[in-house]
């Protein structure tokens, strides 16, 4: 089966967890034999893992017809790059583009992050998919998140292949209700044009079928899974002061990510106990504020805020910690209390993460309840026994979901969907 | 009992552990649902079948108190069932608690606390004991079998039993004057689980269909133990299942067969042991496994536990009557089944719990609190057994202190009667005089002693007897 994917992020140049998660699933896809997996990134770096699965660079794709030397275009793509694409490629620009900015080969340039012009650059990605959908063969498409759904769209359109959605998130998670008219004009429209649509929790599933209006037929649920820890993260070693816990906050300091309550619920318990110490990791607009709010508690100095963290560094935080609390308002998945369980970190989440449908050795809050999350950030600090029990059965339980199933489940969906687009 | 939301930053501040009105609410509407029905047809039962119906029933000392509190018609139609002379009531731990697993001082006292209670209620004293959930071990026989009683109810678990039957009597391996009566679980359950489960090959269940097993059993098998909580009637059962018609209809079908209800200590009386039984990991009638797994299956659990038991000596020392009662709630074996983490316990009750962390961490601030409690009685530096033999000193103290009392109001009074002949009013001066001087001695008495104990022990040991000091004279 050959799938040509849609995405906006790949590793090891992510922003966010789409990226993450894009990686996790199409590798666990691959490892079904019969696989073949067609990845579209607007700007790849040429470091990416490509063992698995095929990257074409919308930032390499021609949508104006430009008569260049075989030997100029290798020169120009770099390594990674097959210049032989490019010609294929050129022979299905299909209309005139030449109104807007390209390259010397015709190509559109791509930041690949997520910039101010975001809706130019989300249309020109369109663009270029439609090359791309005349030249490849497949039999599915697959858009990852509202970025690339017109894409999708686009591809379907022009090669009658059934679409396949995927919901990371909606624009009703990244704004606390308040959504974006033209996003959620986008994400309608992608989903109203979807054959079939997976959602990454039953939360989102019931948003999409709610305030998008899908019928509930046509959408299911795809939980995340995530990866195995690479050797090197393995053996960063586990820094634990004994006279002192850490409590680790880790993430886009948003609204999304309920921060201020994790600095409420600090306040709390550190009425209460002077031996705990709490991380605010990440970087995001409501940091600033939150500085504000911790000095106004008088917990500065036990509040500690040291940016964005990347890499490795994110692993060292969460090795080094005792608890990792995930206060999400709304949170679509969640990948990264499944990350902390890896370490070997007891969780606290909250029941409006998408992550808490398939996890149970991990605790459980309302993000709401600051007295729920201090008292479980107590509890965890000063029993032994359930932070033993949480650190053991919560690796246990995390190391049994795996991307694998997940590819599995993904290539069900398929041969439904193309059953079910062929008979009606 | 049902604990009340309990945050760690209550912990010092406040000491009321309870959910009153989840109390009350539960249990009233327990016991309008199934006590009162199942026990009115006990009730009938027993009055109108000459005496051949017989139940027996084992009610735990904190269940006593709640009905005392919220429903005290139960206590009154248990007294009329006890009228009857048809019914018998069965020892327990007070607390319905696991004590018997952990300490045996406050096993013995727990059950001699309930005993008592029973006796005041119903004016008899139990000689048989079911312990928490029919929880039963070899060791726990031998400290049944010291404190007297004839007979232990337990279940008929199969990895106890074997090819053996439970319809026989057994006795305690380790003591094999204690008999053991073991619970037929099929049959008990096919009441208390099955009648109403339209899926069940036998179902519907009726009395002669139920009579007919007993009476098809090989010849023999004599004691047939039925035991199951009174909620299967009203609550597990619905009132509409018709499950009261079937008990009505038991004695008659019963009386046609041959076959004979008798409480528990009838059928040890007549009948003897056929074998002793091996129990060496403890037994209960909990879930599939029949152990304690349910209590004490994880981590979170044995810690709890061995929290709350590690103040069990000290407990069992004082005279405090909070920290007694708050004792018996906290040992409540629900408070351990709600951590529960097996995957058969996944969709469980919890109460007021939404998972068994939120269970473990509110039961943990709970005994934080409550162990604070205890600590502030006594100084933590003395070792229990110094401790007790310093209370000991000081009860005895007490004792000493009324008989010198007495002997100083004997001679008293023999000064009153010599000084009797002269006027009122001097005599009531004398009175008043000899008041006072009844007030000074006393003084002198304590301080005397007080100084005697304290001269012998260290300076710290000293504070434990100044803080009771104040004691005798109040």
């Amino acid at each position: 089966m050959k799938v040509l994917m849609f995405g906006w992020e790949f590793p090891p140049h992510i922003l966010g967890g789409l990226g993450t998660a894009s990686y996790g699933l199409t590798k666990g896809m691959s490892q079904q034999e019969d696989m073949d997996i067609t990845f579209c990134i607007p700007k790849p770096w040429g470091d990416e893992d490509q063992s698995f699965l095929k990257i074409i660079g919308m930032n390499r794709t021609p949508i104006v017809w430009k008569d260049v030397d075989y030997n100029f275009v290798k020169e120009r793509l770099g390594d990674g790059a097959d210049p032989q694409l490019y010609y294929n490629q050129r022979d299905h620009i299909y209309g005139d583009f030449r109104h807007i900015h390209t390259n010397d080969l015709g190509c559109v340039e791509f930041s690949g992050k997520y910039p101010d012009n975001l809706y130019e650059e989300i249309n020109n990605y369109s663009i270029v998919a439609g090359v791309v959908a005349r030249q490849q063969n497949y039999d599915i498409i697959h858009s990852h998140d509202w970025l690339t759904y017109p894409a999708g769209i686009h591809a379907k359109q022009v090669s009658g292949k059934p679409l396949v959605i995927h919901v990371h998130a909606t624009d009703f998670d990244r704004s606390r209700g308040n959504v974006n008219p033209t996003v959620y004009g986008i994400e309608k429209n992608g989903m109203d044009h979807a054959d079939h649509i997976m959602c990454v929790s039953e939360l989102t599933r019931q948003t999409v079928i709610n305030k998008y209006h899908q019928d509930p037929r046509k959408v299911s649920t795809m939980h995340n899974a995530v990866s195995p820890l690479a050797p090197e993260v393995q053996a960063i070693p586990e820094v634990h002061d004994p006279k002192e816990k850490v409590v680790t906050f880790l993430g886009r300091i948003t609204m999304q990510k309920g921060p201020e309550y994790f600095v409420e619920a600090a306040a709390m318990v550190l009425k209460r106990t002077k031996n705990i110490r709490f991380v605010m990791a990440g970087s995001g607009d409501m940091l600033d504020e939150m500085i504000r709010l911790a000095a106004a508690r008088g917990i500065a100095d036990r509040f500690h805020f040291p940016g964005f963290m990347k890499g490795k560094q994110v692993y060292e935080i969460l090795k080094s910690s005792d608890v990792y609390v995930m206060p999400s308002v709304s949170e679509p998945f969640g990948i990264s209390p499944l990350e902390a369980m890896q370490c070997n970190v007891p969780s606290i989440i909250s029941y409006q993460s998408g992550c808490a449908e398939i996890l149970s050795k991990c605790i459980k809050t309302n993000y709401w309840d600051i007295h729920a999350m201090a008292d479980a950030i107590y509890s965890i600090c000063s029993y032994p026994a359930l932070y033993k029990y949480l650190r053991e059965e919560g690796k246990k339980e995390v190391d049994a979901i795996t991307w694998e199933d997940v590819g599995l489940r993904i290539r069900k969906r398929y041969e439904e969907t193309l059953k079910y687009y062929y008979n009606n | 009992m049902h604990l009340k939301r309990y945050r760690f930053f209550d912990v010092g501040a406040d000491h009321y552990y309870y959910n009153d009105y989840a109390n009350d609410v539960t249990l009233t509407d327990m016991v309008q649902r199934s006590y009162m029905p199942a026990l009115q047809t006990l009730l009938q039962l027993c009055e109108n079948n000459n005496k051949q119906f017989k139940v027996a029933f084992s009610i735990s000392g904190v269940t006593l108190e709640q009905l005392e509190i919220y429903a005290s018609e139960v206590i009154v139609i248990l007294q009329k069932l006890n009228k009857t002379g048809c019914v018998e009531f069965i020892a327990e731990p007070y607390s319905h608690g696991l004590s018997s697993l952990a300490n045996e001082k406050c096993f013995v006292e727990e059950v001699k606390r309930q005993s008592k209670k029973i006796k005041e209620l119903f004016g008899k004293k139990p000689t048989i004991l079911r312990n928490s959930s029919l929880l039963y071990s070899d060791e726990i026989g031998e400290m049944v079998n010291k404190m007297g009683f004839k007979a232990v109810l337990t279940e008929g678990a199969k990895q106890i039993l074997g090819w053996k039957s439970p319809h026989y009597l057994y006795h305690c391996a380790n003591a094999p004057k204690l008999k053991l009566l073991l619970r037929d679980y099929k049959l008990s359950d096919d009441i208390c689980l099955r009648f109403n489960n339209n899926s069940w090959s036998e179902f519907p269940l009726t009395a002669s269909k139920y009579t007919d097993w007993l009476s098809s059993l090989p010849e023999g098998e004599n004691v047939i133990n039925i035991f199951m909580e009174l909620q299967a009637i009203g609550v597990m059962q619905p009132l509409d299942s018709n499950i009261l018609e079937f008990f009505k209809a038991l004695p008659q079908e019963a009386a046609q067969r041959g076959i004979r209800f008798a409480t528990p200590s009838e059928i040890v009386k007549e009948n003897d042991s056929v074998a002793p039984l091996e129990v060496p990991y403890p037994l209960t009638w909990n879930d599939e496994e029949r152990d304690t797994s349910s209590w004490l299956g994880n981590d979170l659990q044995r810690e709890a536990f061995n929290k709350l038991y590690s103040v069990a000596e000290r407990v069992y020392m004082c005279n405090d009557r909070r920290i007694k009662m708050d004792w018996d709630y906290l040992q409540g074996s629900a408070n351990f089944r709600f951590m529960n983490t097996k995957s058969s316990a996944e969709n469980m009750n919890r109460g007021i719990y939404e998972s068994a962390y939120d269970a473990f961490t509110n039961y943990m601030n709970i005994i934080a609190d409550f162990i604070k409690r205890v600590d502030a009685l006594y100084p933590e530096g003395i070792e229990n057994d110094e401790l007790n033999s310093l209370l000991t000193t000081i009860r005895n103290q007490d004792d000493e202190i009324k008989i010198l009392e007495t002997k100083l109001g004997n001679a008293l009074a023999a000064l009153e009667h010599f000084n009797q002949p002269e006027d009122k009013e001097a005599a009531n001066k004398d009175t008043a005089v000899a008041k006072n001087e009844l007030g000074a001695k006393e003084k002198k008495v304590t301080t005397k002693k007080a100084k005697k104990t304290a001269s012998k022990k260290s300076k710290k040991k000293g504070s434990v007897v100044e803080n009771k000091k104040a004691k005798p004279t109040n």
